[in-house]
């Protein structure tokens, strides 16, 4: 091996004597269309784009019109994707009446359902209803969410559903190494799932529990699909992404209340325009106790908790 | 001499302190609540199948005289059961409708202005939203639950429900 021995090593597979001319251009061929060929799944444009915020309104179209393409043919359904945009003037805020939540988790499944979580293998819920001992009060050290009763609330008890508090000073945005996720001028926090590279940074950052990692191929089966899907919300996530409450994107940039607010029996949970003197959320905040989780944190949320009586 | 400046400073710091509690006591512009009785869009009354109009059977008026009944026997009443009882919501005359400690008859479908006679702070949380739920745009058309769509007007208190299964844990996720 010492080099006075003046005897070139190479590997074993490759000849000393570079390859003739047409072998070499055949080799060049061949590799490029091995590489075509293994894009092509994911398709070599949807590869090479830009992340979603650089794209012009032209390429946004183009992609979504894709996806509505890919994706109903994948469940069999005419799926539609939206990318409206958000509104000026609107700043949503959320709020949960934690003297009237029963815990029932109507709105974990109304959630799953609404925004095409993956049902098993991995199980995602965006929304963790958190049972609490009344003596002891906010306390998370003392929380369970794997309660199983036979009717609720049970006595002693009371519920506290966390979901992404769609913070003003996000903790998650600011680690993603490729700013995959970040804040809109509406107040949600969303991730262009197509440029999450799964690293899961935002997940140890966020201090709610609030990001969800798709460990395998999601499970959606195709009859329970909601075919009413946004780019930036509830479209159906490949294998390897993080995703979270998106305040139903598709459904509050369109006026519509989000899923979990319709199906809560107790009317628990309010939400609103924070910038509308009138809006239900506002009415909350100026006659009611209001707190948002984890104050300490700095995180300034636009989700929040209150008391109504 | 003196003494006129000190009389006049005196009705000056009168005025300014007149001008400031009136300035205080002046309510902020607030446009009304934008629900009046009657105009807004709510859920219909959840009436037991086949039981309205209740005319079918309730011909003209009926015995006054509190009792315990002959018929209605499903309903268990356990709204203040002790002080109140049938005819101090539904109208003797007319049992198609219900009726306000004046008298006023009120349709079912506007029932929230009988309840809010004694809830009041509920019906005024109820009307704009805080008590109760809306369901349809937050920004537009909405529609309101009565109270009676929650809350058994016979046994008014929440009943506890069902939950829906709790989440996998992560080692029963595992492949």
């Amino acid at each position: 091996m010492s080099r006075d021995e003046g005897v070139r090593k190479s590997l074993p597979v490759l000849p000393d004597a570079p390859p003739d001319p047409g072998r070499r251009n055949f080799m060049r061929t061949a590799a490029a269309g091995a590489a075509v060929a293994a894009l092509s799944g994911c398709g070599l444009e949807d590869f090479f784009r830009k992340s979603f915020r650089e794209l012009s309104k032209d390429d946004v179209k183009r992609i979504v019109a894709s996806l509505e393409r890919k994706n109903s043919a994948k469940y069999g359904k005419t799926v539609t994707v939206s990318s409206t945009p958000a509104r000026a003037g609107v700043e949503f805020g959320y709020g949960l009446d934690l003297s009237r939540c029963v815990g029932c988790r109507r709105c974990v499944y109304a959630c799953v359902e609404e925004n095409n979580q993956s049902r098993k293998n991995p199980q995602i819920h965006w929304i963790r209803v958190l049972e609490m001992d009344k003596a002891r009060g906010v306390d998370l050290a003392h929380a369970e969410v794997y309660y199983d009763a036979e009717e609720v609330p049970r006595p002693g008890h009371f519920y506290m559903p966390v979901q992404c508090q769609q913070c003003r000073n996000p903790p998650c945005v600011k680690v993603c190494p490729v700013q995959a996720t970040w804040k809109e001028p509406d107040g949600i926090v969303v991730i262009d799932y197509d440029w999450c590279i799964g690293c899961r940074c935002c997940m140890s950052a966020c201090p709610y529990g609030a990001r969800h990692f798709n460990w395998a191929e999601p499970t959606l089966p195709a009859e329970e699909m909601n075919p009413n899907t946004h780019y930036l919300g509830n479209r159906p996530r490949p294998k390897g992404v993080v995703e979270k409450c998106t305040f139903c994107i598709q459904r509050t940039r369109a006026g519509r209340y989000p899923a979990c607010v319709e199906v809560c029996p107790a009317g628990a949970r309010k939400f609103g325009n924070l910038l509308d003197p009138e809006s239900e959320i506002r009415r909350v905040m100026e006659t009611k106790r209001v707190f948002v989780f984890k104050e300490d944190l700095a995180t300034h949320p636009q989700f929040y908790y209150f008391y109504a009586t | 001499m003196r003494r006129l400046a000190l009389e006049a400073l005196r009705a000056c710091a009168l005025a300014a302190l007149c001008a400031g509690t009136a300035l205080a006591s002046e309510p902020a512009p607030r446009t009304p609540a934008p629900e009046k009785p009657g105009q807004l869009q709510a859920q219909p009354p959840p009436f037991t199948q086949g039981i309205f109009p209740c005319t079918q059977c309730h011909v003209g008026p009926g015995d006054r005289t509190r009792r315990d009944l002959g018929f209605h026997e499903d309903i268990k009443f356990e709204h203040d059961a002790e002080h109140r009882w049938c005819l101090d919501c539904h109208s003797n005359e007319n049992r198609d409708v219900l009726h306000l400690s004046n008298g006023d008859p009120v349709p079912f479908t506007e029932s929230y202005r009988l309840c809010g006679q004694c809830h009041g702070d509920k019906y005024r949380d109820w009307r704009v939203g805080v008590h109760g739920k809306r369901v349809g745009q937050w920004d537009g058309q909405k529609t309101y639950f009565l109270c009676v769509n929650c809350h058994n007007p016979h046994s008014p208190r929440f009943k506890p429900l069902k939950p829906k299964p709790r989440p996998a844990r992560p080692e029963e996720m595992r492949p």
